[in-house]
């Protein structure tokens, strides 16, 4: 197989990279270990689209950020993809030292730009957030920050590049670089090898091994991970900004945020890590969050009941921390994108304009003249919940499916679940349809759904019920059918549980 | 948009809609519409193959199936009209049903009253919060139940339950059946929270043991699951460190519980218990919205499929009632209390001037397991109107009584129940 730019990563990173380049007349492939896009670091985070008021504006990360926040909007909207955008933020103190650390925030802010920060008193705290704590006395409003659903953004921006020509490759692993004469020649990987001009690292957590593969380095990929809440929509309501706890050293603070569905998400802590695949949930992690910012900034959060799923997100930090965005520095045509942590989702878009500029900058004779029938957009995935009731029975009547509810949390039909499937970018296991059109993200979690989006994947994808899985790989959902397991018999005993 | 109009709308076809259904039409309600999600009726009964139901009811024993389908046959001879496939999306304010099929579309549906039966839910990891990775292999018991006993699909080879609760116990046996090695039922509780016979027939009679005061401490595993690592409990529920103990399985069922699924009612504005998370209803299961009823599992979690069926025919008579104008309109509510070991007592409260039926039938849950206990019922004149001898009651098994209407007067403003150990003579 061959290509001229070859994307290593389907992250946030690798599909704002091949829907930059797809504007042009270049071949594309993207490809990803995993069985869809959006599995790393882009799929657990806070979800935000940050302003750039809390971060230092003379890292790269920091102008990268405050550069993304002025073309953002004009991207999901061409892209049809949901952005709450300004929604705006309120940094929350309890101590007269917060304040301190406000002001200083506040003129950080001031410097990079942000217009219509103000600090709050207590009365005007409480007024726009009454759930919170009585005892909070301080507030830092900021008009600016958003949110953003990161699968719904990064799966548009992968379908926009397929749209035009780029090709998306799912459980593709990258094993090792070829090169030749200083210059890279392309990759080989677990479905073969695959010749390029251009290779684009973003690999995320594995940047530093995909880089390695080329030459020696000098950086580091470490992962940190962070735990969060999702809470049930019904605690929507008990909060309108996005929230931040006042920062400590080593984050911009903890944030209880509400998310483009209308769920509250709660997090997040930073435990440094060498593992960089343990997406294990800790109680410890989990107590300490919820005591310390989730009970504390709002008391009337659950500890449990109401809460939907905690979950892991691991990210992607560099040994400086700051992003690193540059050309391999003894071999021609590899771009390493590495140490892409927060506000990697916020920065994606001009870390894209970034990478395209250097790509330029290798001189590898590829045709950069814009693509002639290029399709800036992407047609959203029709969601019945978004539509009037007449709208829904005009679809229902040329597609049945979608009067069939199979998510009944959700309300999703069967006719977008098998949209899903068949889709630019498909949906072929359970969690990629959950993470699509939302079946089995509700309160019963699959219990009610499971089994008929596992029969609908089964028969769309022409495979049998056992090979259906929950996220690619080896994670098969079910193990035989029927009467094929032999009985154990006579004296042949099961191990159990020793009492 | 299609309009239709009915005297009576059930949501939900299982055991307690079907029942209620038939009564009403028995009752005189003509124009009566079941809707039903599911392509068939019958509701949760249908993947219940065991056996166990109809004791109470019909004085046999029943597969679950078989239960069901002496209400689904009633109703195909009768002029019930049913709707399946068809899920209801929203209840307005006007008794308006908004409801959504593959045939009709987006329809709206007219009644004069309504019986909510949509049953509950299971609980789910994320509600209890588990720690660990995220691997394939973990549901809840009854995911495993639909799976086995609707697809003919086995979830896994090797697995551990965790709860309790009855179907982990029915599972435990169904999958031992199929050649699945179950390895052990954790519970937290000091007690199981299931019935004492299925914990006899399901888990004793196939050695398979039940670890009381355990809790799964974490998961292991990264596409499917490895294992799980448990541990025993204090008696405030915490782990205690050391006495964790990994046991290797490819599957998690979790049998942790049932919630009434209540969020149409909730949308609606029917005020819901925090204890049952069903409806606040009165001895009619007539809710705080006076069209608008509620019975079986979405009204509380019930033990025995009998009982629902009970509680159901009292809301569909109660609805044929309110249809036909034969109510009483004049009603002087009597609050009901309880004391601290009783978790929960349904009805919430009654009408003391409503003399349709003799009796009132009470059912409450105890918060822990005890013997030999005496429930004691008085009004607010501290008069004793019942004292009743039990030799046991625990959570799993609810408890129920029947209290004479003519102990109840005009001037009874409430009545409060207790349960405590016997004094020793």
């Amino acid at each position: 197989m061959k290509t001229e730019v070859l994307i290593i990563g389907g992250g946030v990173i690798g599909a704002s990279i091949a829907h930059q380049l797809a504007k042009y007349n270049l071949d594309i492939i993207l490809v990803e270990k995993a069985s869809d896009v959006c599995m790393g670091t882009s799929k657990a985070n806070s979800a935000m689209i940050h302003s750039g008021f809390n971060i230092d504006g003379g890292t790269l990360k920091g102008k990268l950020a405050l550069a993304a926040n002025k073309v953002v909007k004009q991207l999901c909207q061409d892209l049809d993809v949901d952005l709450v955008k300004p929604l705006g933020s309120i940094t929350v103190g309890f101590e007269e030292s917060d304040l301190e650390k406000m002001k200083k925030t506040m003129e950080n802010g001031i410097k990079n730009g942000i217009q219509g920060m103000r600090l709050l008193d207590q009365q005007e705290l409480h007024e726009m957030e009454p759930h919170l704590n009585p005892e909070a006395k301080y507030g830092l409003f900021e008009p600016e920050t958003g949110i953003i659903n990161p699968f719904e953004y990064t799966v548009a921006l992968a379908e926009n590049a397929v749209i035009n020509g780029a090709k998306v490759m799912l459980d593709t692993e990258v094993l090792d670089i070829m090169i030749e004469n200083k210059t890279v020649k392309g990759v080989k990987t677990n479905k073969g090898n695959i010749e390029a001009k251009v290779i684009i690292n973003a690999a995320g957590l594995y940047a530093d091994k995909i880089a390695a593969m080329v030459e020696d380095i000098d950086f580091e990929i470490k992962p940190r991970k962070g735990q969060y809440f999702l809470y049930d929509k019904k605690w929507g309501n008990i909060l309108t900004y996005t929230i931040y706890s006042a920062p400590t050293k080593v984050s911009k603070g903890m944030i209880v945020v509400p998310t483009i569905d209308g769920n509250i998400l709660a997090g997040s802590n930073a435990e440094a890590l060498e593992d960089k695949t343990d997406l294990r949930t800790t109680a410890e992690a989990l107590d300490q969050i919820y005591t310390s910012t989730i009970s504390h900034l709002f008391p009337e959060l659950p500890r449990m009941g109401d809460v939907i799923t905690t979950f892991t997100g691991l990210r992607a930090a560099s040994s400086n921390e700051d992003f690193i965005i540059e050309a391999a520095k003894t071999v021609k045509g590899m771009i390493n994108v590495a140490g892409i942590q927060s506000p990697g989702l916020t920065s994606a878009p001009a870390i894209a304009v970034m990478v395209e500029e250097l790509v330029r900058a290798q001189n590898l004779e590829l045709d950069f003249t814009p693509k002639a029938n290029y399709e800036k957009g992407r047609k959203a995935p029709v969601m019945l919940a978004e539509l009037s009731y007449d709208e829904r029975n005009a679809l229902i009547e040329k597609e049945p499916a979608y009067g069939e509810i199979i998510c009944r949390c959700e309300s999703i039909s069967k006719g977008e679940i098998n949209d899903a499937i068949h889709r630019p970018v498909p949906a072929t296991n359970m969690d990629a349809i959950k993470r699509r059109v939302r079946a089995g993200m509700g309160r019963c979690q699959g219990g009610f759904c499971g089994p008929k989006v596992l029969d609908i994947l089964s028969r769309e994808l022409n495979i049998s019920p056992l090979e259906v899985t929950q996220k690619g790989n080896a994670s098969f959902v079910l193990a035989a059918r029927n009467k094929e397991l032999p009985l154990a018999e006579g004296d042949q005993k099961n191990e159990k549980i020793r009492i | 948009m299609k309009k239709l109009e009915y005297d009576l709308v059930v949501i939900g076809g299982g055991p307690a809609g079907l029942a209620a259904a038939l009564e009403a039409r028995k009752n005189g309600v003509k124009k009566i519409l079941i809707c039903e999600r599911a392509p068939y009726l019958g509701g949760i009964l249908q993947q219940c193959i065991h056996n166990g139901f109809g004791l109470q009811y019909f004085k046999e024993e029943l597969t679950g199936p078989e239960y069901a389908s002496r209400f689904i046959d009633a109703v195909e001879q009768s002029d019930i009209d049913v709707k399946l496939g068809t899920m209801v999306m929203e209840i307005l304010e006007d008794k308006k049903i908004i409801s959504v099929n593959r045939e009709d579309g987006m329809f709206e549906i007219g009644t004069k009253a309504l019986i909510l039966a949509m049953g509950c839910r299971e609980r789910t990891r994320g509600a209890i919060t588990i720690p660990g990775s995220r691997p394939a292999g973990i549901m809840t018991a009854g995911t495993a139940q639909s799976y086995v006993n609707l697809e003919g699909l086995i979830p896994g080879k090797e697995v551990v339950i965790l709860g309790s609760g009855d179907i982990g116990l029915i599972m435990a046996r169904r999958l031992t059946l199929e050649g699945v090695n179950v390895k052990g039922v954790i519970e937290l509780m000091p007690y199981s929270t299931g019935l004492i016979r299925n914990k006899v027939q399901c888990l004793d009679d196939f050695n398979i043991p039940l670890l009381l005061s355990h809790s799964i401490v974490e998961v292991h595993g990264k596409d499917r699951l490895e294992g799980v690592t448990i541990a025993r409990v204090d008696q405030k529920l915490k782990p205690i460190h050391g006495t964790e103990q990994y046991i290797s399985c490819d599957t998690l069922l979790l049998s942790v519980g049932l919630i009434p699924e209540n969020e149409l009612s909730s949308k609606l504005g029917c005020e819901i218990d925090t204890v049952t998370r069903g409806p606040v209803v009165n001895e009619k299961r007539i809710t705080n919205i006076p069209w608008v009823f509620a019975c079986g599992n979405v009204l509380h979690v019930h033990d025995l499929v009998d009982n629902v069926t009970q509680e159901a025919e009292i809301a569909g008579r109660a609805a044929a009632d309110l249809i036909n104008q034969a109510a009483a309109e004049v009603e002087k509510d009597v609050v009901i209390r309880h004391d601290q070991n009783i978790g929960y007592v349904v009805p919430q409260h009654i009408d003391a001037l409503n003399n349709k039926e003799k009796t009132v039938k009470f059912f409450l849950r105890v918060k822990n397991p005890d013997e030999h206990v005496r429930l004691v019922v008085k009004d607010n004149f501290d008069q004793v109107l019942l004292n009743l001898k039990k030799t046991i009651v625990e959570p799993g098994t609810m408890v129920t009584f029947n209290l004479p209407r003519e102990l109840v007067t005009k001037d009874t403003s409430s009545i409060s129940i207790s349960i405590a150990r016997e004094q020793a003579e």
